[in-house]
């Protein structure tokens, strides 16, 4: 291209249409780099921004929402709203609802879904059940009246899938000594996010318990981790076959723990000693 | 109009046709943005739903499906596979804007038509300086990098900043501050860039002139022996460029405005006191003799601001 260029250097059109190529690629490229800015930026999807039931991952949807608001205008209890600029964190122009203000009441028929012709909410959701919005969260259990050993429970009493996706898990009331703690408990392979409960948790202003995205509220499990309980029921019986059950190691000098229950005293002498600390705990 | 020797823009025309017929298409087509301003907010004003949505994705008699096919475009170039009610409504939009003129959309239809006509008629009203004047293919370029900002970044890019659906939604669902871009467009176009957003950098109405550029319906200068350059149209059109061709061309060239630029706005029809211009179909093959030759000297009433 160059070479060409300098064999004829007097060829101002040509010259004239790089130039102007180079111009409106510079043009686009500092424009293009504005508009990423702004799609990077408007991932950002705020915690207490919740995306109608059925919605794809954030990212598919923001490639597949086209922002008509159809959704909107189906939703009979007018849970949704479209996000408005710089008012809404949401990417502007995208549906969701704010849990605490409206929740969404779980439509059996789901019409927001039916309602959206793209499928950024996906019309293979059919069940409400099946709709992962959120998860719910007791995020305030210093505040939540349950949690201090009351008997409130608005927000178990209002889950439409209760029992299943919000239960109340007992425990010992060790202020009191002789009361239980009815502590509202969210499962959240039922939960639904639906934010029933949030929006009516009795506590002014902000709720106790709130919805908030899978991606905020869960962690991954451990993979590393297997669980031994799991795996002996998986099996049906002890994982590895002829183990032997060596002695327990008990505590006492010589070893890190260097107290035990009702002490040693006339214990066992342990089998080897650490240079120095046997001699120190015996004094 | 301190100058005497200058007829302002659209006088001679209304002098001879009077003041209806000289703004026949410019109130038609501000009753037609009306219109369709209307319909969509007949549900949210007075809960008449006969329209759901906007226009970027609408239901119509709870039948009618439509999309702007532009965004289903960067919906797909983003990796998106949209449903079939989506993908039947854009191509319902695109077949329609095809046959009758893709920028048809924009004189007819986009809300931010106004907006630039008002920012237009201000800007002549002050007597501004045209401003910077982008390359006429701008407009591509910039189509270009929003397809291609929708691919990497998958996600429909056009619609963080689309001044469009800003508006339109803003309107129908809540504004926010989404009129800051409206805003932006109409003080760009006063200021910066004289007709600067739609007649340079939109690639809305980028696209929707690639749209039709085989389109059906056309501005023809059937009569353009009869042009007595008064200048008038090119005054007024948007895109004067796409009226040289046709209106000074030769007898054996077509009168027809063939270029996708133009919006199919009519204006030109309006100011033009001999009634040069009409609209007509792409194959009208109609005589169209080029007028006679003539000396340089004649009078030009707004031929300083056409430039
Ligand atoms: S399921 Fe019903 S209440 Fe919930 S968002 Fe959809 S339409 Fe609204
Ligand atoms: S109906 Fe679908 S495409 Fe339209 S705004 Fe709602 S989620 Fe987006
Ligand atoms: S969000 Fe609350 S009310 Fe809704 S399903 Fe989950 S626990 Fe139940
Ligand atoms: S160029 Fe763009 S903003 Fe202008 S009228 Fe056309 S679509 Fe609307």
């Amino acid at each position: 291209m160059s070479a060409t260029t300098k064999r004829t250097p007097k060829s101002p059109d040509r010259r004239r249409f790089l130039q102007d190529s180079a111009r409106a690629v510079a043009g686009c490229a500092v424009a293009g780099t504005f508009l990423a800015k702004l799609a990077t930026d408007a991932r950002a999807l705020p915690a207490q921004a919740i995306r109608p039931p059925g919605a794809l991952p954030e990212k598919d949807f923001l490639a597949a929402c086209i922002r008509c608001g159809l959704c909107v205008r189906d939703c009979p209890y007018d849970t949704l709203k479209l996000a408005e600029l710089g008012v809404d964190g949401a990417a502007t122009g995208t549906p969701f609802f704010t849990a605490r203000d409206v929740p969404c009441e779980m439509c059996e028929d789901i019409p927001c879904v039916v309602a959206c012709p793209t499928g950024a909410l996906d019309h293979d959701l059919t069940d409400i059940d099946d709709a992962r919005m959120g998860v719910a969260v007791l995020i305030d259990q210093e505040n939540c009246l349950n949690a201090l050993g009351l008997r409130c429970d608005v927000c178990y009493r209002v889950c439409p899938v209760i029992d299943e996706a919000i239960t109340l898990e007992l425990s010992h009331n060790e202020r009191s000594g002789s009361h239980a703690i009815f502590m509202p408990t969210v499962h959240a392979d039922k939960c639904t996010g639906c934010g029933k409960c949030e929006k009516s948790c009795v506590l002014p202003h902000e709720s106790a318990i709130k919805v908030l995205p899978h991606r905020i509220a869960r962690a991954d499990s451990a993979e590393h981790y297997r669980l031994g309980w799991e795996e002996k029921d998986a099996k049906g019986g002890p994982v590895v076959d002829g183990i032997i059950d060596l002695p327990d190691r008990l505590p006492g000098p010589g070893t890190d723990n260097l107290a035990a229950p009702g002490g040693y005293e006339g214990g066992f002498e342990p089998a080897f000693k650490l240079p120095g600390t046997g001699a120190e705990v015996t004094q | 109009m301190s100058d005497k020797t200058r007829l302002p823009v659209n006088a001679e025309a209304i002098a001879e046709k009077g003041w209806l017929q000289a703004h026949k298409y410019l109130l038609l087509r501000r009753a037609s943005q009306l219109f369709f301003l209307c319909l969509f907010m007949l549900g949210p004003w007075f809960g008449i739903w006969w329209v759901k949505g906007n226009l970027s994705g609408s239901l119509t008699f709870d039948v009618l499906p439509l999309t702007d096919p532009f965004i289903a475009l960067q919906s797909l170039v983003a990796g998106y596979w949209p449903e079939t009610t989506a993908l039947i409504g854009a191509v319902i939009v695109a077949v329609a804007y095809a046959l009758i003129g893709g920028r048809v959309y924009c004189s007819w239809v986009c809300p931010i038509n106004p907006v630039t006509d008002g920012a237009h008629w201000l800007h002549d009203k002050l007597g501004l300086a045209k401003g910077w004047q982008p390359k006429r293919n701008t407009r591509y370029w910039v189509l270009g990098m929003v397809l291609a900002a929708s691919a990497i970044m998958g996600t429909v890019a056009w619609e963080l900043v689309n001044p469009i659906s800003m508006l339109h939604r803003g309107l129908i669902f809540g504004v926010g501050f989404a009129w800051t871009f409206v805003l932006a467009v109409f003080l760009f176009d006063l200021f910066v860039s004289r007709r600067g957003w739609c007649g340079h950098l939109c690639p809305v109405g980028a696209f929707y002139g690639l749209l039709g550029t085989k389109s059906l319906l056309r501005v023809s200068a059937t009569k353009r022996a009869e042009c007595d350059d008064c200048m008038d149209c090119f005054a007024v059109c948007p895109e004067m460029h796409v009226i040289t061709p046709a209106l000074r061309g030769k007898s054996d060239e077509t009168p027809l405005i063939l270029s996708p630029d133009c919006t199919n706005c009519g204006r030109c029809i309006d100011v033009c006191a001999p009634n040069v211009f009409e609209f007509t179909h792409r194959f009208d093959g109609r005589e169209a003799p080029a007028r006679p030759a003539r000396t340089k000297s004649q009078p030009a009433s707004g031929a300083s601001r056409a430039a």
